[in-house]
């Protein structure tokens, strides 16, 4: 896993509550079999109409909207444990997505593939989201050593599980570290068959 | 000793360590897999020559991208084709079981689990699905996992995870006539909204729970990740115990004896305290309906649709083509789908079939059944049941899951109406631009022969 320690960029406000992991990436998408491919199709129907032209009233297609951070609505990542939700977001280029809230399995997944979903106050959420729309060259830069998130209406502590937080500081990630618990693990097995 | 709840007691078994300020390791019982979220998670584990710790704790089957039509006939689609063919194959590398297209254990892995009784109370259970919470109907710990958490469990049998809150949901009182466990959870997601459950593992309590077959259990606990709860659970009882009995994986003898002693002691300590709790009156319950673009925006089926302002609001009305303060009741239909991991197993038929008898579906609809497995396929036909849906027009499907998803060919049309007994309403979930209207089987029926939206609860 990439590792994540320092950020500072341009956002795209995307102001919608309840985002499901079906918008991010529609299912009939999730026939591959590798992770490769899945940034192409991210918000797939919001970005194409069926006939596969552009809406450009949709944010992701306005040029003046850039970066690499995602600022979403309430309940980000509800639905479908997806997996390719989360790599269809970094295969776009997000590595930080700020909601006001997460659903679990989205949260695990995007910590597993490098994403940092910061969660804060819904009230400074929407403060954000609508200074973003009206000045689309706000930097903004997170710090996740520090866990803090510097925006125009100050420093944000955010919260972070601390050991999540170092595998991301080191790009490791959890498979790592279970397999270097196989001895513990064998040992329960053994316990537990009692 | 402290009071502990359900939930604390199967957990508390599993932990085999705990990190520091961190997660805790947590065993895995039973792992099950299908075609679309294990690819990438084989790959993985082959990219670091890890090996797969429990291949015999692990249960394959073909759900998610399956045609529903002619499966002994080749997939048309190259993707899919690609995407089974992956799942034979490294079943087969790693000697993984695999219900395969047209094995007589085939079937959507929510409804093969319980039917061949590898659920069983008290066990860790995950799958790459949300709906893994299906489970919790026996008293297990079961929940949806990503990818990543898959090729975990390849790799230990085991999971990094952070202990979830408690919550309980207890529901007492008598139901009324034609409300369905669906209704149940539909009401309660209504109430509680979709997000209410995030970072907590539902308990469903009271009589009405006690009450439900295990179908209706399982619609129930289906549904707990709609409130955003990771999984729901349900104590285990004789009702448990008697479906677990004589199935193909159960155990039997002095064996099934010595385990129905320990499921027993798997309840909620009557001290035990939750993080949060919600109580409802039965009474209140009616069949419900879904009007907006996520489960959380029910309504009772005579009810108005609520007067609310804001953004993603209008959003979603807009894309159902539904107005404020209007009722659903005589809204054409022109799509019925009863299936899912939801609503797919063999007495959602029966009770569909019991209202459809002597009826002809009215001409505007295409309504298609799609059993939940070959085990209900073969019930169906037993039972007689496939006579009733085809002399009603229906459509008898082979299983899978189908149009819950759309991955397949089952998609509804663009600007559509689509009454389904699955679990999501999302936008483009049943297909691009497709609107979709969740209820029980019973109001998904009624509509079928109606043509439209119908009160059941009143004669019409």
């Amino acid at each position: 896993m990439e590792k994540f320690i320092k950020l500072s960029d341009t956002a795209i406000p995307l102001a919608i509550e309840n985002i499901d992991t079906d918008q991010i990436i529609p299912a009939r998408f999730l026939k591959a079999t590798d992770k490769k491919g899945f940034g192409e199709n991210v918000f797939r129907d919001w970005r194409f109409y069926k006939d596969g032209s552009v809406n450009k009233e949709f944010i992701l297609n306005n040029k003046n909207y850039k970066g690499s951070i995602l600022i979403a609505g309430n309940n980000f990542g509800c639905g479908s444990s997806r997996e390719h939700a989360a790599w269809a977001l970094a295969g776009y280029g997000f590595k930080v997505i700020i909601s006001s809230f997460f659903a679990d399995i989205f949260k695990e997944n995007a910590l597993n593939n490098g994403i940092l979903p910061i969660e804060i106050n819904i009230k400074i959420l929407e403060l954000l989201l609508q200074k973003i729309e009206n000045n689309p060259t706000t930097k903004l830069s997170v710090n996740l050593e520090e866990q803090e998130l510097n925006t125009p209406f100050g420093n944000i502590e955010f919260e972070i599980n601390s050991y999540k937080k170092l595998c991301l500081l080191n790009g490791y990630d959890d498979i790592d570290f279970l397999v270097s618990k196989k001895k513990e693990i064998e040992a329960f097995e053994v316990s537990y068959k009692k | 000793m402290m009071a502990k709840t359900l939930f604390d007691k199967v957990w508390d078994a599993h932990v085999v360590d705990t990190i520091k300020n961190g997660p805790q390791i947590l065993y895995i019982d039973k792992h099950l897999i299908h075609e679309v979220t294990s690819p990438q998670a084989f790959n993985e584990l082959k990219e670091r020559g890890i090996p797969i710790a429990h291949p015999e704790k692990t249960i394959a089957t073909a759900d998610h991208n399956t045609p529903t039509k002619d499966q002994h006939l080749p997939i048309k689609d190259a993707l899919s084709r690609n995407q089974l063919e992956q799942l034979t194959k490294n079943c087969k590398e790693h000697n993984i079981t695999l219900y395969n297209l047209g094995h007589k254990y085939n079937g959507i892995v929510h409804v093969i689990a319980p039917e061949l009784g590898i659920t069983q109370p008290g066990i860790t259970m995950v799958c790459g699905d949300s709906h893994t919470s299906t489970h919790g109907a026996f008293g297990a710990i079961a929940f949806g996992i990503g990818t990543s958490q898959v090729a975990q469990v390849f790799a230990s049998q085991c999971l990094l995870v952070q202990k979830p809150k408690s919550l309980r949901v207890n529901v007492n009182g008598k139901l009324k006539k034609g409300v369905l466990p669906k209704d149940v959870i539909l009401y309660i997601i209504s109430k509680l909204g979709t997000n209410s459950g995030t970072g907590y593992f539902c308990e469903y309590a009271g009589n009405v729970f006690e009450e439900m077959s295990m179908e209706g259990r399982m619609t129930v606990c289906n549904m707990s990740i709609e409130m955003g709860a990771r999984g729901g659970m349900i104590a285990p009882d004789e009702t448990t115990f008697q479906y677990i009995k004589g199935r193909e994986f159960a155990p039997e003898g002095v064996e099934l004896e010595q385990k129905i002693a320990y499921w027993k002691t798997l309840k909620t300590d009557e001290e035990a305290v939750f993080d949060k709790e919600f109580s409802f009156d039965a009474e209140d319950i009616a069949p419900m309906l879904t009007y907006g673009t996520n489960p959380g925006m029910g309504i009772k089926i005579n009810e108005t649709i609520p007067i609310e302002s804001n953004e993603s609001f209008e959003q979603s009305l807009a894309y159902m083509n539904f107005q404020k303060g209007k009722k659903l009741i005589n809204t054409p239909i022109n799509f019925v789908f009863i299936g899912s991991c939801t609503n797919s197993r063999i007495e959602d038929f029966r009770i569909a079939a019991n209202y459809v008898k002597g009826k002809q579906k009215a001409p505007n609809v295409n309504a298609w059944l799609v059993p939940g497995s070959q085990q209900v396929v073969k019930q169906i036909k037993q039972e007689g049941l496939q006579v009733i849906f085809e002399e009603a027009g229906f459509e008898l499907r082979e299983p899978g899951c189908s149009a819950c998803l759309a991955m397949n060919e089952d998609k509804i049309p663009e600007g559509e109406y689509c009454i389904s007994t699955s679990n999501r309403n999302f936008e483009g979930r049943q297909g691009q631009g497709a609107r979709t209207i969740l209820a029980s089987p019973l109001v998904a029926v009624a509509a079928a022969i109606e043509g439209k939206i119908v009160d059941i609860t009143k004669p019409f």
